[in-house]
């Protein structure tokens, strides 16, 4: 029993350390994540192929920060991250596939 | 040598021989093959159309607006700026001189000639971008090349040129051939979250809707810019229908006469080649 009630305890210990973190986002975690973001649509422009979606989501978890919504605001960069990369591999696998295309 | 080993020998020999040129072919740009293929296409999708119905972009696609097509003609909503863009071309700059001085044959009836490769630059220069040249080279500022000012001027020009067919050389320099075929990569290229190239629309699906737009085949594209669109309201320079089919595809749309529209430009037109000028035209 006592084992149990040892386990029990070190289980809620953990739940509650981790619903805390993925409640509360903070300034810093907002950063990086927007850094990751910016970072992989930079690449996208370098492949001169950005899409307007990132910069509208990149533009959105930036209000989402400047009003305190740090959750909102990581969420919506990771979103903005993934669509950058998914730019970057469009242009990347087309400079092959276009070839898929093309009328012979 | 063993007889066995010598007929192997000249076997591989062959077999290389043959394979050489063909992989060579496959990667060299061929823009007369290409046309020709191109055209076949559309004659062949589209068997009852002539070949220069094509200019008319979706009003070739069916009757009903093959008919609205010719009643828009009545009473063209570009005349406005056929009008304006007359004018314009005759009006002299600051220093006397006008836009004919900077154009062979005084700029009437040349529109069919662009976009051509310029040999000096090594680049393709288009009617949109000599036009602002020229107002540079006379102390004139440039003009927006989305705006109406460059869609006028490029009406006049175009209707000078009306039934002419299109005459774009691709002269026997490798920098030519690498500006066709970059236009023709970003042609079938998909770009954007909606994972649209240029052909998805123009190629695969011309005459079908989207929306409630009848999608334009990519045969005689060119042949009508610039246009006045019922959907802008006003008038647009091959620029701005570049840039606005890149936002449709949620792309970000790069700068108007960049290198890569510069050549998009260069291969359409090419594509083109024998299909008369129509413009300015009128679309939905």
């Amino acid at each position: 029993m006592k084992t149990i009630t040892r386990n029990l305890l070190s289980t809620a210990v953990l739940l509650l350390a981790g619903s805390t973190s993925a409640l509360a986002a903070s300034e810093a975690d907002f950063k990086a994540a927007y850094a990751a973001a910016e970072a992989a649509n930079k690449e996208a422009a370098g492949l001169r192929n950005q899409w307007t979606t990132t910069a509208a989501t990149l533009a959105a978890a930036k209000k989402s920060a400047d009003s305190g919504d740090f959750d909102q605001a990581v969420a919506q960069s990771r979103e903005a991250e993934a669509l950058a990369k998914a730019s970057v591999f469009q242009a990347t696998s087309e400079k092959e596939r276009w070839k898929d295309l093309e009328i012979r | 040598m063993s007889p066995r080993k010598a007929i192997s020998l000249v076997s591989a020999a062959l077999a290389l021989a043959f394979a050489a040129p063909s992989a060579i072919a496959a990667d060299t740009p061929n823009p007369m093959a290409d046309a020709k293929a191109f055209q076949k296409f559309f004659t062949t999708k589209f068997p009852k159309l002539k070949l220069e119905d094509f200019v008319n972009g979706p009003y070739s696609m069916n009757e009903d607006l093959y008919k609205q097509w010719q009643e828009k003609e009545q009473f063209p909503p570009y005349e406005f700026a056929l009008e304006a863009g007359k004018e314009m071309f005759a009006t002299p700059f600051k220093n006397g001189k006008t836009y004919g001085d900077c154009f062979p044959n005084q700029g009437i009836g040349i529109r069919q000639n662009y976009p051509y490769f310029d040999d000096k630059e090594g680049k393709v220069i288009t009617l949109e971008l000599a036009l602002n040249r020229c107002r540079e080279a006379n102390g004139e500022p440039p003009f927006s090349y989305v705006k109406d000012e460059m869609a006028s001027l490029t009406a006049y020009m175009a209707f000078t040129s009306r039934g002419k067919p299109f005459d774009i050389k691709i002269p026997d320099d490798p920098r030519a051939l690498q500006a066709y075929q970059k236009g023709k990569e970003y042609f079938y290229t998909r770009r954007g979250q909606l994972n649209f190239s240029c052909a998805t629309c123009h190629v695969q699906e011309p005459g079908e809707r989207i929306r409630a737009e009848v999608l334009a085949p990519a045969l005689g594209i060119m042949n009508a810019l610039p246009i006045y669109r019922s959907e802008w309201s006003g008038m647009g320079t091959t620029s701005r229908r570049l840039v606005t089919c890149n936002s449709q595809t949620r792309a970000v749309p790069i700068n108007p006469q960049d290198e890569e529209y510069r050549d998009l430009e260069y291969y359409l037109s090419y594509m083109s080649n024998g299909l008369p000028i129509s413009g300015p035209g009128a679309r939905p």
